[in-house]
């Protein structure tokens, strides 16, 4: 799960990262009451669920309250797009107001779940403000990594190794460390799989401060994390997500016109690969889990038809601990139930395979049965194409 | 042989009574694995499915000699069950429970190198399927019946792909010696790398499937594991060509984050390393079948 970069400061902020003055607003006139309270330059910054937002013209340095009313009224409402946001953008709905920093140096500090070590990796780079990409395409030499031991987690001397590595005035490394160990401590503690501060920035003051920060968080640790489950702001998601992961099942909206309804993550992602081969294109990925059930299988037709761009489905289970013919009577029911007219391509395997597929053939639907996933694939891209 | 487990390996349930561990401990019981009691803290002392339920894994062990368990506890306590498996000297444990925290993995992964390696368990999962040796002993949540006995291993992350294959593969009267579910978590018990290692060396095992999917190192690695010290064929697929970057295809471990994570990436990688890739999810089993062919022939 990701949140926005105010509330990452915020988090950030107890755990003694050091980040610059600021506060949220929801309207032009917000903005402006709370530029006043800072005082000054401010920046105004568009909260969305995404990196690049300056090229986007999702952040601004205002001198006058005109300036900061034009910034508010061109953001809010206004969809960014990104290079991360896909081309149908983020809504911006709330922006957050921060006081002006003169920059002096700008370091890259990232903090990551290592799959290879199996450990918490920290990441730096002199060359702060562009993306990490960029950065070990363009500077790999610039880039620090540290590994922390689980078993005692991060040092001190670790973050001072980080800290003279990045070539910081002595003096300087003693703001460094604490702002290092705070990410790390608030990675750990609140059970995040990221934590990105691009910019880390070292001001004309001598000051250190976190000036943009990123955060996500593992979804299979929200249980044990309630106050960050709160901090889901779900107009920062593909609404057939949102209706799909409310629902319990594991859905990604894809741009092609096949939707797919499959029991497992591998198997979902081995159907998505063959609707490709077969000259189509997928709507979705989704995985109704190993089980199968007659209601996850309605529920799914309902999260899959919620895409208008869809105009066949493929159904792909594999009836392992269940029965073909139950999961077969499932799909028809919930066809029924639907009225769902478009093209239903059903392949089935596994437990009772034959018994499933006399339930499919002789239901009297529009429902395509298929032997193979291959066969499948074939028949509903034809199917998708005709319609 | 088979790795493992086999038909004499005394298995114990963690999270017995629940359920989900009433249900599947039936089933490995049907299947004619060799379950010798469960765990479910306080209920230790009453029996159930005919087993005796211990308090402790330590308890269980001691009383059995059970050398397996295969874990069904919830996503909160199920770290804390791998840890007490590993403590009370089980050999291999297979974790099904789907949702642990990468951190409490982490956990685990560490506090398990306080034993020696020799001594140390082997654990596959979590989220996965679990493992089986085709008539011989099932320890996980799959439908036995679709695997045949012989002399394939397959090792894969996901559960319902790895039957697709042994579908493909009985159709065509190719038989398995082992199938390994590692499971679909970006921190898990066991790498492809490690069990083509058990493979390699298991004398009743021919050639390997591995199954793989986006995102991690692990496919890479086990390329060059099989290119510098494997003599067995290995035949690999790869899920998710059209999976999209940054984005979690299910599996909390299924997202392209860096470069060699994606699918086109790792097979290139894979084709490199002389392992034999299934272009397409449909062709896993007819692969295989022309891979053992050549065996044959050299044979």
């Amino acid at each position: 799960m990701d949140i926005h970069e105010y509330q990452a400061k915020e988090l950030l902020a107890k755990f003694g990262v050091p980040i610059a003055r600021g506060g949220l607003a929801y309207s032009p006139e917000q903005a402006t009451y709370r530029a006043s309270e800072l005082g000054g330059t401010v920046v105004v910054k568009a909260q969305i669920h995404s990196g690049a937002r300056g090229k986007a013209g999702g952040v601004k340095v205002c001198k006058s309250e005109k300036e900061i009313e034009e910034a508010a009224e061109f953001m809010l409402g206004r969809k960014l797009v990104t290079h991360q946001t896909g081309p149908s953008g983020k809504l911006v709905s709330r922006l957050y107001i921060e006081e002006a920093t003169n920059i002096d140096r700008e370091i890259y500090l990232g903090f990551v779940m290592d799959r290879a070590s199996e450990r918490i990796v920290v990441v730096a780079s002199a060359a702060g403000g562009m993306d990490i990409e960029e950065i070990s395409a363009t500077q790999p030499d610039t880039i620090i990594r540290v590994s922390v031991d689980p078993a005692v987690g991060m040092q001190q001397f670790q973050a001072r190794e980080l800290a003279f590595g990045l070539g910081v005035d002595p003096d300087i490394v003693n703001k460094i460390v604490p702002a290092i160990m705070g990410c790390y401590r608030a990675f750990r503690d609140l059970d995040a799989m990221m934590v990105e501060i691009n910019p880390l920035v070292i001001t004309k003051e001598k000051q250190v401060l976190a000036l943009d920060a990123k955060m996500s968080f593992d979804d299979n640790a929200l249980f044990r994390r309630p106050h960050i489950a709160e901090l889901r702001d779900k107009s920062q998601e593909d609404p057939r997500e949102t209706y799909a992961s409310d629902r319990g099942l594991a859905y990604v909206g894809l741009d092609g016109d096949i939707g797919c309804i499959v029991n497992g993550a591998g198997l979902a992602m081995a159907t998505l690969d063959m609707i490709k081969l077969a000259g189509g294109e997928p709507a979705n990925f989704l995985d109704i889990g190993g089980g199968a059930s007659p209601e996850r299988v309605t529920k799914s037709f309902k999260a899959v038809l919620r895409d208008k761009n869809v105009k066949a489905i493929l159904v792909n289970v594999f009836a392992g601990i269940n029965r073909c013919d139950w999961v077969a009577k499932g799909v028809v029911d919930a066809v029924k139930e639907l009225e769902i007219t478009m093209p239903i391509v059903v392949r089935l395997a596994g437990t009772n395979v034959e018994e499933g597929r006399k339930i499919i053939d002789n239901s009297g639907l529009t429902v395509i049965s298929a032997e193979t996933l291959a066969d499948a694939a074939k028949q509903a891209v034809e199917a998708a194409k005709k319609a | 042989m088979a790795i493992f487990i086999n038909e004499k390996t005394p298995i114990l349930i963690q999270g017995f009574t629940g359920r989900i561990g009433t249900f599947h401990a039936q089933e490995m019981i049907d299947y004619g694995s060799n379950v010798v009691g469960g765990v479910t803290p306080g209920k230790g002392g009453t029996s159930h499915l005919g087993r005796p339920v211990f308090n402790t894994v330590k308890g269980a062990v001691d009383e059995t000699g059970a050398e397996a368990s295969i874990v069904f506890v919830p996503p909160p306590f199920a770290a804390d069950a791998i840890m007490e498996a590993a403590d009370a000297g089980i050999k291999y444990c297979v974790c099904i429970t789907d949702g642990i925290p990468a951190q409490d993995m982490i956990r685990v992964k560490r506090y398990m190198r306080r034993y020696k390696k020799e001594g140390r368990m082997i654990l596959t999962g979590p989220n996965c399927a679990g493992t089986i040796s085709p008539g011989k002993a099932m320890l996980g949540i799959m439908p036995g019946h679709i695997y045949l006995p012989g002399r394939v291993g397959i090792v894969g992350r996901s559960g319902t792909l790895g039957y697709e294959a042994a579908e493909q593969m009985k159709a065509l009267g190719i038989g398995v010696s082992t199938s390994v579910g590692i499971g679909g978590d970006p921190i898990n018990g066991s790498s492809h790398r490690d069990v083509l290692e058990h493979f390699e060396n298991d004398p009743e095992t021919d050639a390997v499937l591995m199954i793989g999917e986006i995102g991690g190192p692990q496919e890479a690695e086990a390329g060059l594991f099989a290119k510098e010290h494997m003599k067995k064929p290995v035949v690999a697929y790869i899920a998710g060509l059209s999976a999209p970057k940054g984005r979690r295809m299910g599996h909390a471990g299924a997202i392209v984050s860096a470069f060699g994570e994606s699918a086109a990436e790792k097979v290139e990688i894979l084709k490199g390393c002389g392992v034999t890739i299934a272009p397409t999810p449909s062709e896993m089993g007819s692969t295989v079948a022309q891979v053992i062919g050549r065996l044959k022939k050299v044979a």
